[in-house]
């Protein structure tokens, strides 16, 4: 635990000294935050509120980028070589960079909540305590993926390439981008196999129709599953040298991490619930008042 | 041995199809410096890093201050300290910072402040990692492994890649060491460096130990010869300069003939006469005191850096 704190401790030093955290946990979250409610929302409180959501999940799921870039850096560089001929273990090494993650996450979150206040007037940011539980889960989920990226790839480069493959498909197609409710029938039935689309539409369902967390189990229990699961993964496939290649049979474990929500997309596709959530969600952004649904309505029958 | 403090037992370790380490054998006593001499690829480093718990050996017995490494890796980590040969530290730390970063994990632990002074780096201590030079990098290695103040030092070519003025001041700290009485286990493939500051070596080649002792028992077993390098105008047969007064043993190693020589001033004159009599000429002439240089090539016929 001590080891663990003091790793936190440095990593946390380390990105706030990064040029490179500027860019990915300061500038393009905020990007984001002023594209969708300065240019998308055109500055109305209501459409602003509901575009939080898929700005907050952007913030969040931007954690797997610069874990596994620092991973693969430590480890081409013979850093992680360096803590291992001392007390310090793999579990220590990866639980402090999703953590020391995760504390530099949640104040960029809370400026972007703070802005769309002062700057767009949003005066009700739903369920806070739905949001804070997601966006807990959802740094480390997306952390714990930047690692088995970082394990499953040998270079830099094939780190950079595999995130850009991950990358895109989860913004694009999980309604981070664009509401899920106004892409096209075959893009909806793929969304439903992301972790990302949980993420998005929980949060954006807690900010917007203020659903309480106990409202919110598959998005909540399927996100924590797979922390868990991406995190043991990461654990395993955990490599201190960097002249030790990961053999391909190894790369087999990474599939695993895929598994819950393909099991889960089928499930959501058969039953429609989630197709039905959002699209709910979005017809309450486009009826006449746009008001939003108030506390405690169902998602379901929206204002 | 009285007091063996590291014990290894024919130890073999593979990579795919190659046999990195072949049955090494070796024990280090208390307080000892000893150091694996050999060239690249000779299997120095894997042999340590078995010792250090980073790799798993593929048969034979390690023991470390009484702990196995594969059993007691957590354990072994607090009494041993290392400078690993290929390694950095995050370029944003700074040398202060990685000093108590490494102190914190251990138990025991040395004040960093005195580590700071005892290795010069008091007037670097907010300097990032990034601005140390390639000596000042290598003295923050040296301080960080002795962070735990360790039973037991590895150090891995320690010198490598450094200028001779840096290394200089890496053998002075390496005999500071020596004279606390601190059992360090070294690789390297400079001569000098394990005459200088080893107090047994063993050489190794091909993942073998081919010979053990302390330098000066080394050199002698070699005959304590003088070592005169000629190179020649035209070949000589062997046997021939290995005949003259004076010389023991003659080799061609890269086209130098390697002469052992147990007296050297006949020896020079009497290939001089040599070579004026058969018209031949001597392109260049090197003589070099007697080294462990002279105890590989007798064992394998080659130069340590060949």
């Amino acid at each position: 635990m001590k080891n663990f704190a003091a790793l936190t401790r440095m990593r946390i030093q380390l990105t706030l000294r990064n040029k490179m955290f500027l860019f990915f946990s300061v500038i393009m979250p905020f990007g984001f935050f002023f594209l969708y409610s300065g240019v998308f929302a055109k500055g109305d409180p209501v459409v602003v509120r509901y575009f939080l959501g898929p700005v907050i999940s952007l913030t969040v799921m931007g954690s797997f980028w610069g874990l596994s870039a620092a991973l693969v850096i430590f480890r081409e560089q013979g850093i992680l070589r360096r803590f291992h001929v001392t007390p310090v273990t793999a579990s220590d090494m990866l639980a402090s960079s999703i953590v020391s993650n995760y504390i530099l996450t949640l104040p960029t979150v809370a400026c972007e909540l703070l802005l769309a206040r002062l700057l767009f007037h949003v005066h009700d940011f739903g369920n806070l305590l739905s949001v804070l539980i997601l966006v807990t889960v959802g740094i480390v989920s997306f952390a714990s993926l930047g690692l088995v990226v970082a394990s499953v790839t040998n270079t830099m480069q094939e780190t950079q390439v595999l995130n850009q493959l991950i990358w895109l498909p989860l913004i694009f197609l999980s309604g981070a981008t664009m509401p899920l409710a106004s892409l096209p029938r075959i893009v909806r039935r793929f969304s439903v196999f992301l972790p990302a689309t949980y993420l998005v539409t929980g949060l954006q369902r807690a900010i917007f129709v203020s659903v309480p967390f106990w409202k919110l189990p598959i998005e909540i229990i399927s996100l924590t599953f797979w922390a868990m699961l991406t995190f043991f993964i990461s654990a395993q496939l955990f490599r201190w040298e960097p002249e030790s290649k990961i053999p391909r049979k190894a790369k087999l474990w990474a599939l695993a991490t895929v598994v819950p929500f393909v099991i889960l997309g089928f499930w959501e596709n058969h039953h429609g619930r989630l197709h039905a959530q959002t699209q709910s969600t979005y017809d309450s952004l486009s009826a006449p008042s746009k008001t939003p649904p108030p506390r405690n309505a169902t998602p379901e029958k929206p204002q | 041995m009285p007091n063996p403090i590291l014990q290894v037992e024919n130890l073999f370790k593979r990579y795919g199809p190659v046999a990195a380490v072949r049955g090494v054998n070796f024990n280090v006593e208390e307080g000892e410096v000893f150091g694996l001499l050999g060239p690249n690829g000779a299997g120095k480093t894997t042999t340590v890093e078995i010792l250090e718990g980073l790799r798993t050996p593929d048969e034979g017995r390690v023991s470390v201050c009484g702990l196995d490494p594969q059993r007691d890796p957590a354990e072994l980590k607090h009494l041993i300290g290392a400078v690993l040969q290929s390694t950095a530290l995050p370029d944003k730390l700074r040398v202060m910072e990685a000093l108590r970063l490494f102190a914190s994990f251990y138990r025991k632990r040395r004040n960093p402040e005195e580590l700071l002074k005892r290795f010069g780096l008091v007037e670097k201590r907010n300097a990032f990692y990034s601005q140390l030079s390639g000596g000042q990098k290598q003295r923050l290695a040296l301080a960080m492994a002795l962070v735990n103040d360790p039973k037991v030092l590895f150090f891995d070519e320690p010198t490598a890649g450094l200028d001779p003025q840096v290394r200089r001041e890496i053998y002075d700290i390496i005999l500071e060491l020596r004279s606390d009485k601190k059992t360090i286990v070294m690789t390297t493939h400079y001569i000098e460096e394990a005459e200088r500051l080893c107090d047994r070596v063993a050489i190794v080649d091909h993942g073998q130990v081919i010979a053990i002792g302390t330098p000066r028992e080394l050199k002698q077993r070699s005959g304590d010869n003088t070592r005169i390098e000629v190179r020649l105008a035209k070949p000589e047969p062997e046997g021939v300069l290995k005949a003259l007064e004076g010389v023991s043993e003659c080799r061609v190693l890269n086209g130098s003939y390697v002469l052992q020589c147990p007296r050297p001033p006949q020896a020079i004159v009497s290939l001089v006469k040599h070579l004026e009599s058969r018209g031949n000429e001597l392109i260049s002439l090197e003589i070099a005191s007697p080294s462990l240089e002279d105890v590989f090539i007798e064992l394998t016929g080659r130069r340590l850096r060949d």
